[in-house]
């Protein structure tokens, strides 16, 4: 299977690779995927007010995996969550040259997007749930 | 050094000059039919085409006139199987294999099952290999053949092809077995090892492609085959066409290097193969060896680089041609049926790389072959959250995974 060139940049030299305090209040993790699958994807995005200002990868998966995630961290990296939220597969599909059957390579890094924000949010509201909870008492 | 370093010797193999140079007569000087019964040229045709019977039954320990040509293994699978079952379908329909088989018997398994054959497909140990004792438990009355490979293609395990072919012997069924991988590199003698039919393939023995055999026993029993192929009657009637005679000249003068080279390369190739699975081992962490360190090919080695995906891995040693049994670099987006029935577990099997060695094969390719897998296997697992847990002290495969396919 040939690659495009930008699939290679990205698995040359990944962008991003790395791991951020997941404990952090401020930082989302997200991990999709499964070994038996062959790809596991795991993007965490470190959130100042609502705006994405790092955002680390680390994926085991082929080649077009690798790049998904890194090109996916490049991209969120000073969006906003609301921006982050509507990255679409297509676009990395789009960007990396996939073959269709690489497809759900693009998938999953719009998962491991989503998954992160999610886990951001949840943290955050878990956050001030308990400090509310902490000012009625 | 030749770039990229050529590892894939179960795959094909190179044609070896002194095998080009016996084939070229053929193609211009020498083109009579092999079945021109009514000049110079045909008995030139035929003359060639009977010393390289000689040639491959000699590698196998058969006679001349025990030797069918076909175009190569996946024919002679076929003509075997399918012309066995429909000759001896009065005598019974059960049909003994195993899991780890080429897809080659696997399909044609499968066909005939369709046609109302029964088969028992027989899972091999974590190794590979079948044991005699299944076979022997599988066997029915209405049995009429066992179709057991010698070396699997995958992880270069060897069946007990001599003791399942004296059990198979004894109880009166065919036995045929696929030396694809065998032949050429391990003994083979089909009468030591009570064979009844055995096919091997040009291309994995330094001989052309699209050529191969299918060894039919003349005596003790007598096989008998419905051919495949209907025509002009070649081949004892069992496969009809005319014969393609370069390349049957090329597979004769292959087998004869293989057989008066097999003991020095069987050693030479070993040393190799167990240098690139020291380093290997001694310089990488959660390594697993893909089959059986005692029943195994000298040339292959199959190992899992836990927490790397087979196919990212190739791609980061591109100055090394292999293959992985990775979903992944295969059409089918299923990782090897080889690795599933050994049990290895679809995680490791994602991470699977073979590697053959061969001929052409130096000390120098295998040392830079290691480096370069070491060094990419490392830098990838910088990129794994897989490793990242294992280090962590979490088994990844306690975690549980939420994703579909």
């Amino acid at each position: 299977m040939a690659y495009s060139n930008k699939v290679l940049d990205h698995y040359n030299n990944p962008r991003n690779v790395g791991s951020l305090d997941k404990s952090a209040p401020t930082v989302g993790t997200g991990v999709v995927g499964a070994p038996e699958c062959g790809d596991v994807m795991k993007l965490q995005i470190q959130v100042e007010g609502d705006r994405i200002v790092d955002a680390k990868f680390k994926t085991f998966g082929c080649g077009s995996a690798i790049a998904s995630s890194s090109l996916a961290t490049e991209w969120i990296k000073g969006k906003t969550l609301d921006e982050a939220l509507k990255i679409q597969n297509t676009q990395i599909v789009e960007e990396l040259s996939l073959p269709p059957v690489k497809i759900h390579c693009s998938v999953l890094a719009e998962d491991a997007i989503k998954a992160a924000i999610h886990d951001y949010k949840a943290k955050q509201e878990s956050q001030t749930g308990a400090a509310q909870e902490g000012a009625k008492s | 050094m030749k770039l990229p370093i050529y590892m894939d010797y179960q795959a094909t193999t190179p044609v070896d000059p002194r095998v080009l140079e016996a084939m070229l007569p053929y193609f211009t000087e020498h083109f009579g039919n092999a079945a021109s019964r009514s000049h110079r040229f045909g008995w030139e045709a035929e003359e060639a085409v009977e010393k390289s019977r000689t040639q491959i039954a000699d590698l196998i320990g058969a006679s001349a006139k025990e030797i069918v040509f076909t175009s190569g293994s996946t024919e002679s699978i076929n003509l075997a199987l399918k012309g066995a079952a429909e000759m001896y379908a009065e005598k019974g329909k059960h049909i003994i294999t195993s899991q780890a088989e080429h897809k080659a018997v696997l399909d044609v398994a499968k066909h005939l099952e369709q046609q109302g054959f029964e088969v028992t497909y027989l899972q091999p140990d974590k190794s590979g290999r079948v044991s005699l004792e299944s076979v022997a438990a599988a066997m029915r009355p209405d049995t009429i053949l066992v179709a057991l490979m010698w070396a699997n293609n995958e992880v270069g395990t060897l069946n007990p092809i001599r003791e399942v072919g004296a059990l198979c012997h004894e109880k009166g069924v065919l036995f045929f077995t696929d030396a694809t991988q065998a032949a050429g590199k391990i003994p083979v003698d089909v009468e030591a090892d009570h064979v009844d039919m055995l096919c091997l393939s040009g291309h994995k023995i330094y001989g052309p492609k699209g050529i191969g055999v299918l060894y039919v026993r003349r005596k003790g029993p007598r096989v008998r085959l419905v051919p495949q192929i209907d025509g002009g009657g070649h081949e004892r009637g069992m496969r009809s066409g005319t014969l393609n005679v370069p390349s049957i000249v090329g597979l004769g003068k292959a087998c004869e290097i293989a057989r008066t080279e097999l003991a020095s390369e069987y050693e030479r190739t070993k040393a190799l193969r167990d240098h690139l699975e020291k380093r290997i081992f001694t310089e990488l962490d959660f390594v697993h060896l893909n089959g059986n360190r005692e029943h195994r090919l000298p040339n292959n080695l199959n190992v899992s680089f836990a927490y790397v995906e087979g196919e990212s891995l190739i791609m980061g040693i591109s100055d090394v041609a292999v293959s992985s049994g990775s979903a992944c670099t295969s059409a089918s987006l299923e990782p090897s049926h080889v690795l599933r029935a050994m049990n290895v577990g679809e995680d490791l099997a994602h991470s699977s790389i073979r590697f053959g060695v061969g001929r052409a094969t130096t000390m120098e390719d295998v040392d830079r072959a290691a480096t370069s897998v070491i060094a990419a296997v490392r830098r990838l697992r910088e990129l794994s959250p897989l490793y990242e847990m294992a280090q962590e002290g979490i088994d990844p495969k306690s975690v549980n995974w939420q994703a579909a396919h």
